[in-house]
Parts: C-alpha cells; structure tokens; sequence
C-alpha cells in the first residue's frame, strides 16, 4: 500500500516541469497574467525612465556622439537661475492647480452632498466634470481667446464699470500665472469634486443623521465628520493634482508658452526647450530627473500622511 | 577625420554599474553612450563619400535629372504654398521627374531635420532651419561642385552668403550647404488711408520722421505700430529693433554676430542707442497695450482690419495683405538714421538643402539651379511666394499681379544697391530667439528691463549657448 502510495506521489512528481519545482502553481498563472502589462510598462515607462537618467550624464545633441559628462548638467539645472525659475513657478502653481481645486471641491461636493441629490446632483457634477473630458489643448486656446484683451472676460469687467481693470490677462506679467492658475482651477475643480463626492456617499448616512439630531450645522458637520472620513480621498486628490502642477506642460505651452518673459515657464516647457530647440538632451533630462525626484519628495509625504490616517 | 572635434571620454566604472543596474531592471537599454548606436553610420557614410562627389546620374553635359525616372524625396514647411508649386511646374518640364513630398510644421521640422538626414531615406530636397550644427555633424551636402557646375558663382555674392559655413562652424563664408527658393526682405508696410489721415504723403526719409510720424498717429488715437510679440510667435519687437541697429550702425557687426564670428557682440554703442529709441517707442505707447499677448496671425488679421497704420514684417505676408487690404496696403525699407544714409533691411533665403546621403542629389540641385533660373520658375517664385526669386543679375525680375509685390520687389533692388541684406538676429543661434530676444523684449514690454539690460541680457545668452 504504502509502497503504492509513494509511486503514484513520484508519478505527480514526474509530471511536474522541473524549473517549476518549488513555484507554487498560483504564483506562475499570477504573474502570467500581470506579464503583458509588465512588458508595456517597462517598454514604454521604464525604459524611458532609465534612458533619461542615463542621457543626463551626457552631453549629447540628440543625434550625434555623445560625450560623458557625469553629474555636470544636474551641477548646471541647479546653478543656473533660467532653470531653477522654472522649479519656483511650479511650486506656484500648486496653489492654483491643487490647493484651491481641493479645497473648494471639498465644499462643493459637500454641498452638492447635502442639498443637491437627485438629479440636481447629476446635473451639476456632469458639468463640474465636463472640462476633464475637453482636450487640454482646446481648453488652453479657449482660455486664451477669453482672457485677450478682447475677450470675454474684459467685456464682462467692462459691462460692470471695471474697464480700468481690463488688460490682456496672458501677456500681463503680473497676472500671466494666475491666469494660467485659474485654467488649472477650472479643469481640476471638477475631476476633485466628483472623487469626493463619491467618497461621501460611502460615509454612513447615520453619522450624519445622528449629528443632525444634535443640532450640529453644515460647517459642523463639515469638519466633525466630512474631513476627516474623507483623508484617503483628499490624498488621492492631493497627489494627482500636485502631479499636475509640476508636471504641467500642455495647458502653459498653448496658453502662454512660458511667457511673458519667464513669468510662466514651468520645468515642463523648459525641458522640451532644452531638447527640442537647443538640442541639449543632457540638460533636459537632468532637469527632467530633477522634476521627477521633486515631485517624490512632495508626493511620498502626502501618500504616507493620508494612508496613516485611514485607520 | 570626422570624429576629431567630438571628444568622446571613456565613461567611468560606476557608469558600467549604473548600466548594469538599468539591464537588472529588464529593460533593452544599450548601456552605450546615446547616439553612439546611430552616428557610425551617419558620419563615416558621408566621410566615405568625399563631399561632392556627383552620384551617377551627372552627364557630360553637367549635373541633371538625366531622362530615367527619378523620385525625389523631398520635405516641405506646411502652409506655404511655394515649393509645392514649383514641385508641379517641374514636373511639368521633367515628366521623368515625379515627388515623393512630405510636409511638417517649421517647428516640428527643426526638431526632425537631423533625424531626417541621417535616417535610411534621407531627402534629396529638405527646408532647413539651422544649419551649422547639421554642417558640423556632416548631414548636409556641400553644394561647391554645383557652384562651378551651374555657374551660380555669378550670383551675386550676397545671395549665397548666408548659406556658406566655413570649417571653423561660423556662417557668411566657406563652403556652401543650401540654397534659397527665393529671397525674402522685410521693412514697414503701412495702412494707406490711415497714413494719409496722419499726413504721411511720402515714406519717411529719417528715424526721426518715422517717429514723428508715430506720435502723430497717437495723437490721432490711432494704433501707431501693429506687431505681434506673444511667446508662441517668438518677438516680433525684434523686427523694429534690428532695423533701428541698422539704421544707427553699420550691417557688418550685426552679421558677424549673427553668424557668430569669433568675439563678435550684439552689445555695441550703437546698438544701444537702437535698443533705447524701442524702449522710448514702448513708453510713448506706439506698441498695442497686449502686445505681450498677440500672436503673429492675430497681428496680421488686426492689421488686415485697419487696426494699426505701421507694420513690421517680410514679404512672405504680400499675399496676405493683398487679400484683406488690396491696394490699401504700402510698403516702405525702415528709413536711415540720417537723410541720404545708405538702406538696411533683413532678407533671408527661403533655404534647401540636400542630405549628405541623398540619393538624388544631382537632380536636386538641377532643381534648385531650375528655380532661380527658369523664366516660368521665376515667375511663380514672385506670384506665389511674393519674394525676390533672386539668381543670375541680368534676368529680369518678374512683374506680380499683387501690386505690394511690385512695391516690395522695388524696395529689394534699393537695397541691394546699398549692399544693406542682414540675416536675422533672432537666427544667430538654433535658441538666441525663444531664450533671449523674446523674453528679454517681452520684460522690456512689461517694465522689468531696460535697453543696456536687454543687450547684456541676450549677449550672455548667445555666449552661453555658443560655448556648449
């Protein structure tokens, strides 16, 4: 019996592919499914990845030979003034592509939450959401058609008495990143308020019905229960939108293309200057290293903050 | 030979474990130095290949199309109608002659162009943007043998000048690379009625009646200048303020800069005073309020309208304001500093050029030979491209039907007799335009730079891009 026993056990062994041995069955299949997008994702993510870290030790003009240059461009993206403006303009414009996009669709899912339900609620989260789905490109040309001199927005500035106000939004130094900020606003505010609208109605009804019959206000009930059951969506928020403000490119490149003067050149419009125009791959990818690192630095904190929270 | 000027160091070790890091992580990357995969090729092809040497199809009779078929592959600027044009007529006189066209932004095609011309197809016939850098990396043929072959030795000297880039990488001398379709000039064109509203009876002879002129259009409420000067069209500023270099210092230092002669400098006492009279012109309001914000297409169509009585722009645009203006339109060459003083004007070539590696190279510089020769070449040169078609000095230049081509044409042929064509300043360098003049103007716009400060501000750019 026994002996029967131990040969049909030798006979399973047999049949078992022996660089398999010692690899659980469910782990092969596993990763046999994750496979084809691993291919795609160190094709056309890691690969690239590495390429840049590697270009930015060279100084290369994207065609010819290339000369080692070691850790110099990384020496020139934080020496040279032009470079590290950039860096400063788009930590200004996280105020504007994060901070107010967030903040106000906090208060707008809320109240959204609150008093809009139904169709109401479709309604006016279908249109918060509507410039997600606008090219950001044809976002950029319109705003740009609105904020000219003979836009809309200075005609309506115009219609109630503030004509003085009127300027040519885009071009002005003063108001260039702001204009650019409120572009962000709009296309960020809505993709915010629908992922925290969501979150909310995951909240228990009866939190908020038992703080109802405590006589707790919407500003109470806003910051009691809303906020803090909320952290894991806010951080989600958070990091995608700050992402945005870094890495911006699209929307400053057709609205102002970095100008006036420097007043909006972001690290995005920089980089492919450097490539592209001066043909100065080195430096563009040191400088598209340093981005890459900044926007860790910033991300992984805000990442960690909103897990922890989430108990 | 070719690759003495590269200085090609052996990378350090931690490079190898950087390299092996990156294979560790799966990935294809070749861990040898970028570009090292694709320049062998490249550059030993055209070293292989002494520069100039006919390629087969040459008879006896000089370099030609010969009477097989031939396809050229050529790429063309999107929007301009010009070569395409000249492609259909010459097919017309060379049936054996067909084209394989391809067209791109301007601005795709100054990323593109090295690309193009190392790759396995490499044009016969491409529109250049730059061209030191494509020199120095040996893409371009050296068109010397068709100099002597075509004659175009007796051109005048000027026409080739600027596509001339001498070992030493600096242009306006040496061996020639391109040639131009056609050759461009710029200056003022003027809104007829309004200029006759503000008394103008004659183009002005002087700055300092052109400035008069100016701020009695101001007085008059009109928009004395209309010019475009928004990031996405580069500077137009640096029109006014070119001519006004040249209309206070000699041409040659403002083309040696250009083609970036040893210690050659944009900071000159005379240029100063050029960059504080546009500075003086921002102050008393002769520019649109949002200049900053106007892109070159806006400036045209505001122009077209009736908005601004003066322009600064190039003949490329006649056909333009030919449509929107017709004969309201005026053109006039930025007037001397003092009265009788000699004209200046930036005029560019429409430039060619022709891959190291083309496999038609003769039949393209037939073709280039063609458009400044040919009488019917010559005439769709002026019809459509508004430009002088340039060439051998006794053909006659063709009549236009646009009567501001006539008037453009004139001006061109004033200033050549004063010797006064300049390349661009904003073409000194492949960046000296998106990294210096446009936003150092544009601060001068906004009250963040002064006249001194933009000629230090560009001066330091242009050193700094010519030193790496």
């Amino acid at each position: 019996m026994t002996q029967a026993r131990a040969a049909a056990a030798g006979r399973r062994e047999a049949r078992r592919i022996p660089w398999l041995q010692g690899i659980r069955r469910q782990t092969v299949v596993g990763w046999l499914f994750v496979l084809p997008a691993l291919l795609f994702y160190a094709a056309f993510v890691l690969q690239p990845l590495a390429l840049t870290v590697q270009y930015s030790l060279y100084r290369w003009d994207g065609f010819g030979p290339a000369t080692w240059v070691g850790l110099a461009n990384y020496a020139s993206v934080l020496r040279e003034p032009k470079l590290l403006e950039t860096l400063f303009n788009a930590f200004r414009l996280v105020l504007f592509f994060s901070l107010i996009p967030v903040g106000l669709g906090l208060v707008t899912a809320s109240v959204i939450h609150r008093v809009a339900t139904g169709r109401l609620g479709a309604i006016s989260r279908t249109v918060l959401f509507l410039p997600q789905v606008i090219p950001l490109v044809a976002a950029g040309i319109i705003w740009g058609r609105l904020l000219s001199l003979s836009g809309l927005i200075n005609q309506g500035l115009a219609a109630i008495g503030l004509g003085d106000v009127a300027r040519a939004w885009l071009g002005d130094f003063d108001t260039a990143l702001p204009a650019v900020g409120i572009i962000g606003i709009w296309v960020l505010l809505g993709f915010c308020t629908v992922l925290l609208l969501t979150g909310m109605t995951k909240i228990d009804e009866a939190l908020f019905e038992s703080a109802r019959i405590d006589g707790a206000g919407w500003s109470q009930e806003f910051r009691a229960i809303t906020v803090p059951n909320l952290r894991h969506e806010i951080g989600v928020c958070i990091t995608v939108t700050v992402i945005a403000a870094l890495a911006a490119f699209d929307i400053v490149y057709v609205a102002t293309g970095g100008g006036p003067g420097n007043a909006t050149a972001v690290p995005g419009i920089q980089i492919y200057i450097l490539a592209f125009l001066e043909r100065q791959v080195g430096l563009a990818s040191a400088l598209a290293v340093v981005l890459v690192v900044l926007v860790l630095l910033v991300i992984l904190p805000i990442q960690r903050l909103s897990r922890e929270d989430v108990r | 030979m070719v690759s003495i000027g590269f200085d090609r160091r052996t990378p350090p070790k931690w490079s190898g474990r950087l390299c092996a890091l990156v294979v560790a992580a799966g990935l294809v990357a070749a861990c040898a130095p970028p570009g090292a995969v694709s320049s062998p090729a490249g550059s030993q092809g055209a070293a292989a290949t002494p520069a100039g040497s006919p390629s087969g199809t040459a008879t006896a009779a000089g370099p030609s199309c010969g009477t097989d078929p031939v396809e050229l592959n050529a790429y063309f600027e999107t929007g301009f109608d010009l070569p395409f044009k000249l492609s259909e007529e010459f097919t017309k006189q060379f049936p054996n002659v067909t084209w394989k066209i391809s067209q791109d932004q301007f601005t795709n095609l100054m990323s593109a162009t090295p690309r193009l011309l190392a790759g396995d197809n490499p044009p016969d016939l491409i529109r250049l943007p730059s061209m030191v850098s494509l020199v120095k990396d040996n893409l371009l043929k050296n068109l010397d043998e068709y100099v002597t072959a075509f004659g175009w030795d007796k051109f005048p000297a000027a026409q080739l000048a600027q596509n001339r880039v001498a070992t030493d990488g600096t242009r306006g001398s040496g061996s020639l690379y391109a040639a131009g379709l056609n050759y461009s000039l710029t200056g003022v064109f003027y809104n007829k009625q309004l200029a006759q509203q503000i008394g103008m009876t004659t183009p002005p002879a002087t700055v300092e009646e052109f400035e008069g002129l100016l701020a009695k259009a101001k007085t008059a409420k009109l928009q004395p200048i209309m010019i475009w000067n928004a990031t996405a069209s580069g500077g137009g500023l640096a029109f006014p303020l070119q001519n006004l270099m040249a209309a206070y210092g000699p041409t040659q230092p403002i083309n040696d800069w250009i083609f970036q002669k040893p210690g050659a400098t944009i900071d000159t006492p005379t240029n100063l005073t050029a960059a504080q009279h546009l500075q003086q012109w921002i102050e008393a309001g002769y520019f649109p309020k949002d200049v900053n914000a106007i892109e070159y297409t806006d400036a045209q169509s505001r122009f077209g309208k009736g908005e601004g009585v003066f322009m600064f722009n190039g003949d490329w645009q006649n056909a333009g304001y030919d449509k929107d203006m017709s004969s309201n339109a005026g053109f006039f060459v930025f007037p001397p500093g003092q009265a009788g003083g000699s004209l200046a004007a930036m005029s560019a070539p429409l430039t060619y050029g022709i891959a190291a590696k083309a496999k038609n190279a003769d039949c393209a510089a037939f073709f280039l030979n063609w458009v400044a020769t040919n009488d019917k070449a010559r005439e769709i040169d002026v019809a459509v491209g508004g430009s002088n078609p340039g060439g051998p000095p006794d053909l006659p230049v063709p009549q236009a039907t646009a009567p501001i081509t006539n008037e453009t044409l004139a001006a061109g042929a004033e200033v050549a007799k004063d010797n006064g064509a300049m390349d661009f300043i904003a073409n000194a360098t492949g960046s000296i335009f998106a990294q210096g003049w446009t936003p150092e103007l544009q601060k001068m716009v906004g009250d963040k730079q002064d006249a001194a400060g933009l000629l230090k501000a560009v001066q330091a750019e242009y050193e700094k891009e010519l030193a790496q």
